[in-house]
């Protein structure tokens, strides 16, 4: 049951943002610090790709803000689960967000110049939109600790700024 | 002598009347705190970042003194002097859901 849910959560962080209910279960704590954690670690790898393929001045400023912006949440994020004692749980979301990542890294790969800086930047919109859509409407209302709900809605209001980072970026690039 | 005095206590009374201190905009979670200050031109305005990330205060082309922007890394301050009367809007460029304003009088 937890399983489908999870899985449902995928398809829905790429798919679409509109607002879904999961009163039905939810996922842990040690979950939710996974998919919060892992969500930073591929937007930042995504990022190093950019600022190797990348010569937008615009561009190579926004990837290098998601290269520190996500490793600080993330420090913060680790420092936090080390002091709760609460070990990140691998789960089918964390795999599904490496699996799409994966996937659109590769895709990422073949292009270069103008091309590769539009596909970057809106994926990058959708990305930061999805993983909103999902901090906001699960994550963060399924977080049972005081502290990593505090740190999750913090972190929700840097993504919206990366989201919003993100289309003036795109708006730029036309 | 007596004058003398009296008046270099009164020139130290105005001049501390005139000169404002330096106002303080702390940066926490992604707030400007205050999120709108008042001040007078030729007042120096500090912005303070306590989060661990960095941003910007920016300011758009046709604002009174427009367009300018300070970066401010995570934990350091950078201040600067107003000069030009009227309402300055301003956000942070890396995360544009922030938001200030700075209406600055004329002396």
């Amino acid at each position: 049951m937890k399983s489908s849910l999870l899985i449902r959560m995928t398809a829905a962080f790429f798919l679409s943002s509109s607002a879904m209910t999961y009163a039905a279960d939810k996922p842990t704590d040690p979950q939710i610090a996974h998919i919060a954690y892992t969500a930073g670690v591929l937007d930042v790898k995504v990022a190093e790709q950019a600022l190797k393929i990348s010569k937008n001045k615009d561009v190579l400023e926004f990837a290098t803000n998601m290269v520190t912006d996500h490793t600080a949440v993330n420090e913060q994020a680790l420092a936090l689960v080390k002091k709760l004692g609460v070990t990140p749980e691998d789960n089918d979301v964390s795999k599904g967000l490496v699996k799409q990542a994966d996937a659109k890294f590769a895709e990422l790969s073949k292009l270069s110049g103008a091309e590769f800086d539009k596909a970057y930047v809106t994926n990058e919109v959708a990305y930061h939109h999805a993983v909103n859509g999902a901090l906001a409407d699960l994550l963060i209302p399924s977080s049972s600790n005081a502290e990593l709900k505090s740190l999750l809605e913090t972190g929700l209001k840097i993504f919206q700024g990366h989201e919003m980072h993100a289309q003036h970026v795109a708006e730029a690039l036309k | 002598m007596r004058l003398i005095i009296v008046g270099a206590i009164l020139a130290s009374m105005v001049q501390s009347a005139c000169a404002h201190p330096p106002q303080t905009v702390e940066i926490k979670k992604l707030v400007y705190t205050a999120a709108e200050v008042t001040l007078h031109v030729g007042d120096t305005l500090e912005w303070v970042n306590k989060d661990p990330i960095t941003h910007t205060v920016t300011v758009k082309a046709g604002t009174a003194g427009g367009p300018w922007e300070i970066i401010i890394e995570p934990g350091k301050s950078v201040k600067r002097q107003m000069n030009d009367a009227g309402t300055v809007e301003y956000y942070c460029r890396f995360h544009p859901n922030m938001k200030g304003r700075i209406i600055v009088l004329a002396k």
